[in-house]
């Protein structure tokens, strides 16, 4: 069986570095691995979905609806917008922030802020307010990472096997700093 | 040794392997991370050119020259490519030449979705396809091949999905190709009447010499498993057959042009239900029917948009187990990023009430709320030749209040042949540059007037004022673009001129790299009545929060313009220490 995973968020965000560090893993681990990135036009501050699938073969390199394992999402309202691609017992982490697209802050429409009280009785939902931590961290811009730390939690790799690939991915000036977010969301 | 490979990435993998040694493209979503790529070779000449026609050129001049050549585009490129494509066609080749053109099913980042196999079929040029990054890499390797073998430029057809999927490639070493040598042929390279109609009878041998020899090479394969169903299928949606029906039968197309027909009714012969599941246009679809073949295609799959398992489970299966999308959430549209200029340069435009006929590039999303400028958006470059041909229609009094706005890299591209037309043609219209010193849209690639080149050597750059007077324009000149009051001032005075007129509105697209902002804008609740003017201006950096302007300092880029919107002078643009 393959593992699904979905990374979702506004454009901007770093959805592709947070895939190209689970496609580092299912590599480490020697599974057969394909990602699916988004570039140009919709990158602009717009919805932004990036998909990981690794197992013994991958065929598709999207994940569609219903077939999720894990949805990490940077943005509340983004989790909200693809909560139906999580699979029954899927598992959602929310980087529970906000941030107006420019419908809701030209006034076209309003933000939904409790969006994802109805989807808690059908989804293991985490929330983290990753942005938060990681300015205690040291730099709002790793959020993503510490992100990855928490969804880290549900996913069967060693803490070893994730700070190498974080090493071997990230910039290098931002290694130490990064592994620090992730550790900080692992809660080790 | 393997590695995780985006498709263009792997397509440029393959050029370098097979041992290209010219390579020209111009930028173009999603298709533009293939020429970034194969710049890294120390081996491979590469370069951004002009358009994609020129780019096209220079890899057929380098493959006449006897070497491995490419030329990269986008399914839109490809028009602009098409005038020396459908006569290479009849030339052939002297080194490999291989068109890498990527399609984009579902328009992530595109004005239509045409199919490249029909244009190909019509320049009887062969197209072969791969399914994902590692076929990429092996298909671009035998298209140098092929195109050797059989005379004859070959395209490789990618699509948004494949070029800007990643999977697990083996690197191998480069094969240096031993250059063939010239030879003066003027019955095979010069295109008059006589030769070329020669060459169109070898151009027709070529496609059923190919056809046939393809029906048992490898790059077509049948994987037969229950022979009640069976797929005829090609590229990505390869990949989605295998993922939704695993077990049924499949006629995997590699070279989707010339189709290999002996093949094709083996393949009939043993399988009782013929799907045929291809993206976009019933290419195969319709060769295989006029084969006297019964199939099932573009009744059942839509032409428009991506593919997907689901999408064939859902009209072969017609299952649908998962959930609904939750209705009514708030749309996420791309939006110009805070502190772009051309969001300035836009609101000067909308208080003017100016018509604005669009061109391509990020400032296409003037078009869409709240912005909500530009009012035409065709290709590249046409900005220009449409403003003339609504004066030449109307007459110069009804395009007093009317202007066209380009990008620098855009105007390079074909605007430069259209602001020529409009000077020649007597035109008065007003043609605004949006010079943000790069092709933005598609990741910041330099262009001809950057001063740096594909490798990152500096290169002359041109200087846009002395080209547009060169062309004729005696109106040029250059305001910064968040100058509104200037910006204003020429606006007013170049649409009421009766005389052609450039203005260049400068300023640095603010994702360059090295374009450090030291400013940040404050609101100050003491002055802000929450009146919601500044909001207007469209950023995003901007919301409102109980009853008073709020900016998220994470986003600002301290550019100002909302500031230029408050009457009250609530927003304040300071410096902060970096």
């Amino acid at each position: 069986m393959n593992v699904n995973i979905m990374i979702v968020g506004v454009g901007g965000q770093g959805t592709l570095l947070t895939s190209r560090i689970l496609g580092g893993i299912a590599i480490e681990k020697g599974y057969d691995v394909k990602l699916s990135e988004v570039h140009g036009m919709a990158q602009r501050g717009g919805s932004v979905v990036t998909f990981v699938r690794y197992g013994d073969k991958v065929r598709e390199p999207i994940v569609e609806e219903g077939q999720a394992d894990v949805l990490i999402a940077f943005e509340r309202l983004e989790a909200a917008r693809y909560h139906h691609f999580l699979k029954k017992g899927g598992v959602m982490i929310v980087n529970d922030v906000v941030i107006e697209p420019i419908t809701v802050i030209s006034g076209a429409a309003t933000y939904p802020v409790d969006v994802l009280d109805s989807l808690e009785d059908k989804y293991r939902i985490v929330k983290v307010d990753a942005n938060k931590i990681a300015e205690e961290v040291g730099n709002q811009r790793v959020f993503n990472t510490v992100v990855l730390g928490v969804a880290a939690r549900h996913m069967d790799v060693e803490k070893d096997v994730w700070l190498k690939v974080i090493e071997n991915t990230v910039p290098s000036k931002t290694v130490e700093i990064n592994k620090k977010a992730f550790l900080t969301g692992l809660g080790a | 040794m393997k590695k995780l490979l985006l498709g263009n990435e792997a397509i440029a993998r393959g050029a370098y392997e097979a041992g290209v040694k010219v390579s020209a493209a111009y930028p173009g979503t999603p298709s533009t991370e293939i020429s970034e790529s194969i710049a890294k070779y120390a081996e491979v000449y590469a370069e951004w050119a002009p358009n994609e026609k020129v780019a096209a050129e220079v890899a057929i001049g380098a493959s006449i020259s006897g070497v491995r050549s490419m030329c990269c585009m986008k399914h839109v490129g490809l028009n602009v490519a098409a005038d020396p494509l459908f006569t290479c066609a009849y030339t052939g080749v002297g080194g490999g030449l291989v068109a890498v053109v990527a399609d984009d099913p579902g328009l992530y980042s595109s004005q239509n979705e045409q199919d490249t196999r029909l244009i190909a079929k019509a320049a009887m040029i062969p197209v072969i396809e791969p399914s994902d990054s590692a076929e990429a890499k092996e298909f671009m390797k035998r298209a140098f091949e092929l195109s050797e073998k059989y005379d004859t430029p070959i395209i490789l057809r990618s699509t948004t999905r494949l070029s800007h999927s990643q999977g697990i490639v083996e690197l191998l070493d480069r094969t240096e190709i031993e250059d063939k040598p010239y030879e003066k042929r003027v019955d095979k390279y010069v295109m008059m009447p006589g030769m070329a109609k020669k060459r169109h009878l070898y151009v027709e041998d070529r496609l059923n010499r190919m056809a046939a020899d393809m029906a048992t090479d490898p790059i077509n394969r049948i994987e037969y498993g229950d022979k009640k169903v069976g797929f005829i299928t090609s590229g990505i949606a390869y990949q989605y057959v295998k993922e939704a029906m695993p077990e049924a039968s499949v006629l995997k197309l590699g070279l989707v042009n010339p189709l290999p027909e002996a093949l094709i009714r083996s393949f009939a012969a043993n399988v009782e239900k013929i799907y045929v599941f291809e993206e976009l246009e019933p290419v195969i679809e319709e060769k295989v029917r006029a084969m006297g073949i019964k199939v099932i295609g573009k009744e059942i799959f839509t032409r428009q948009g991506e593919y997907s398992a689901n999408l064939l489970r859902k009209a072969v299966l017609g299952v649908e187990e998962y959930e609904a999308p939750m209705a009514g959430l708030p749309a996420r549209p791309p939006v110009l990023c805070p502190g772009c200029p051309h969001r300035s340069t836009f609101s000067v435009m909308k208080k003017l009430k100016l018509h604005v006929i669009g061109d391509i590039g990020c400032y296409t999303l003037g078009a869409v709320p709240p912005v909500s400028v530009i009012e035409t958006t065709i290709c590249m470059g046409s900005s220009i030749s449409t403003l003339h041909g609504v004066e030449k229609a109307k007459g110069k009094d009804y395009i007093k209040n009317w202007v066209c706005v380009i990008g620098d890299s855009t105007f390079l591209h074909t605007g430069v042949n259209s602001l020529i037309n409009s000077a020649y043609n007597k035109s008065s219209g007003t043609v605004v540059i949006l010079d943000n010193s790069t092709t933005g849209m598609t990741g910041h690639q330099d262009h001809a007037a950057t001063g740096k080149n594909l490798k990152g050597e500096p290169a002359p750059a041109i200087d846009l004022v002395e080209l547009c007077h060169a062309i004729g324009v005696k109106r040029v000149r250059t305001v910064s673009a968040f100058d509104r009051y200037a910006l204003t001032a020429a606006l007013k005075e170049e649409t009421q001129a009766d005389e052609l007129s450039v203005i260049i509105c400068q300023a640095p697209c603010v994702l360059l790299k090295g374009n450090v902002f030291k400013s940040k804008v404050f609101v100050n609740s003491e002055k802000c009545i929450g009146c919601g003017a500044c909001i207007t201006c469209g950023c995003p950096a901007l919301a409102k929060s109980d009853k008073k302007a709020k900016i998220n300092p994470e986003m600002c880029n301290g550019c100002g313009l909302c500031a230029s919107f408050c009457k009250f002078g609530a927003l304040e643009k300071k410096e902060v220490i970096k």
